[in-house]
């Protein structure tokens, strides 16, 4: 049994919140690099332009490259021969939260209730997922999600014979509604299969993978660069002022479902989509 | 600091703005913005309805005034402001039409808008810019001062008065409805 202190796991939230708001990762600026050379609209180059030189400024001050600093989203992969001593591991999450969004002058951005609409003041409670896996690692991402493209994010129960043509058009659908409240361009989460639950999950954790990498799952390559193209198509452009990247990447993750469903998530990342991973 | 790479002109305006510059400006057309222009986004939105409704003066003069749909990140030491850009303007659509009707001529935010408010801009000579969003460590650069002037509780919601040079805007909704939320991407669109 492997033990972990607490407190060791709040300085790491706290550092990641921090690293994530200000640091773009490289995948995604080097995607912003291709996409500057193949964008046919002026007014879309020079958007993206803007967005590198935001992401440079950001890194060089250390300043959230965007004002919405998110909530602030939790993946935590642990080993099942690890144990925390000291503060419950949740409490232990949310007071990094708390540490890294003052310290780093990172906005506050979480209500108490979602009728009552009270700042929490410290952008807490965070949103955990925990994933058990074998073994003592134990490892930390932590992924601030703007609402302008959580907002526009869908979820929806097709029936077995929609397929994955029937995937392909509410991907497309999604995308095509989102339009520039989403910040083009985007990347798109997609979790197909498992229950409802199960699907959403998938689509936020399909946001982490490199922008630029091939799906695991050789099946799913032609599916996410088709997908992609046709997204592409639509004309929504960088700031959705018009052009030919309107997303930069499809990132699809499948589960094992039931025989008579096919449950189906699309998370839209903006183009600040970020996270920062760490270990103990 | 965007009028690089593109040939069409930079509208320099100054607020407050006049109802002929209003009235000049077209769907597409680049503006750098200076002057004092006032954040408020969701909560703010609704207070200043609740306001307006009972008959209470808004917490600054609307004529010829810009409203930024913002809530920028707290200011480091040493700095005016933090991050600062536009959010999503359609969320202030129930809002806005009766804003617009109590003289609110000048919005800038992201994102497309409801019929109604198209209508209330085309009937009432007003203009929605649309500002990049998420490019908001460069846009910060452009905010000379901010200070808070009403809803403070409201903690990045509250109402800020920004004192802006240069802001770089698009004008996404003109005064006769055009939209380039529609047009721009209509020009890419491949069947």
């Amino acid at each position: 049994m492997r033990k972990i202190e607490a407190h060791r796991i709040t300085d790491l939230v706290e550092q990641l919140c921090i690293e994530a708001c200000c640091v773009i990762p490289v995948d995604l600026e080097n995607g912003f690099k291709s996409c500057l050379q193949q964008e046919r609209s002026p007014r879309g180059k020079q958007v993206l332009t803007t967005m590198l030189e935001n992401a440079r400024i950001a890194r060089d001050e250390r300043v959230p490259m965007c004002q919405d600093t998110g909530m602030t989203v939790i993946f935590v992969t642990m080993g099942q021969d690890v144990h925390v001593t000291g503060d419950f591991i949740e409490d232990a999450i949310n007071k990094g939260v708390r540490q890294g969004y003052v310290k780093g002058y990172l906005r506050k951005s979480v209500v108490s209730d979602p009728f009552r609409r009270e700042n929490t003041g410290d952008n807490t409670p965070a949103v955990i997922h925990y994933e058990m896996v074998p073994g003592d690692v134990f490892k930390v991402t932590v992924s601030p999600k703007g609402f302008g493209s959580e907002n526009k994010s869908a979820l929806r129960m097709l029936t077995p014979s929609e397929g994955i043509e029937g995937v392909k058009r509410f991907v497309i659908d999604t995308v095509s509604a989102a339009g520039a409240s989403a910040c083009p361009p985007i990347i798109v989460g997609v979790g197909i299969g498992g229950t409802m639950e199960r699907a959403a999950y998938l689509s936020k954790k399909a946001l982490l993978r490199p922008v630029g990498s091939d799906n695991d799952d050789e099946s799913l390559v032609t599916f996410e660069k088709e997908t992609l193209i046709d997204i592409n198509k639509l004309g929504i452009g960088p700031a959705g002022l018009g052009g030919n990247t309107t997303a930069l990447a499809v990132h699809v993750i499948t589960y094992a479902t039931h025989i008579a469903g096919l449950p189906v998530a699309v998370n839209i990342g903006c183009h600040a989509t970020r996270h920062a991973s760490g270990e103990l | 600091m965007q009028n690089k790479s593109n040939n069409s002109a930079i509208h320099k305006l100054h607020t407050p703005i006049s109802d002929e510059a209003i009235l000049s400006l077209k769907t597409g057309d680049m503006v750098s913005l200076s002057g004092i222009i006032y954040t408020a986004r969701d909560a703010a939105h609704a207070r200043l309805v609740e306001m307006a409704s009972r008959g209470e003066a808004m917490p600054f003069e609307f004529k010829g005034q810009a409203v930024f749909y913002a809530g920028p990140a707290p200011a480091k030491p040493g700095k005016q402001i933090g991050s600062v850009g536009p959010t999503t303007g359609g969320r202030m659509d129930t809002y806005s039409p009766y804003l617009i009707e109590r003289g609110l001529k000048i919005m800038i935010g992201k994102g497309g808008r409801s019929v109604d408010v198209v209508d209330a801009i085309k009937q009432h000579g007003g203009i929605y810019f649309a500002a990049t969003g998420g490019i908001a460590a460069l846009m910060a650069r452009c905010v000379e001062s901010s200070e808070v002037i009403a809803f403070d509780e409201l903690g990045p919601e509250a109402i800020r008065k920004l004192r802006v040079v240069e802001l770089p805007v698009i004008v996404a909704i003109d005064h006769q409805g055009n939209n380039i939320y529609e047009t721009g991407p209509k020009e890419y669109l491949e069947q």
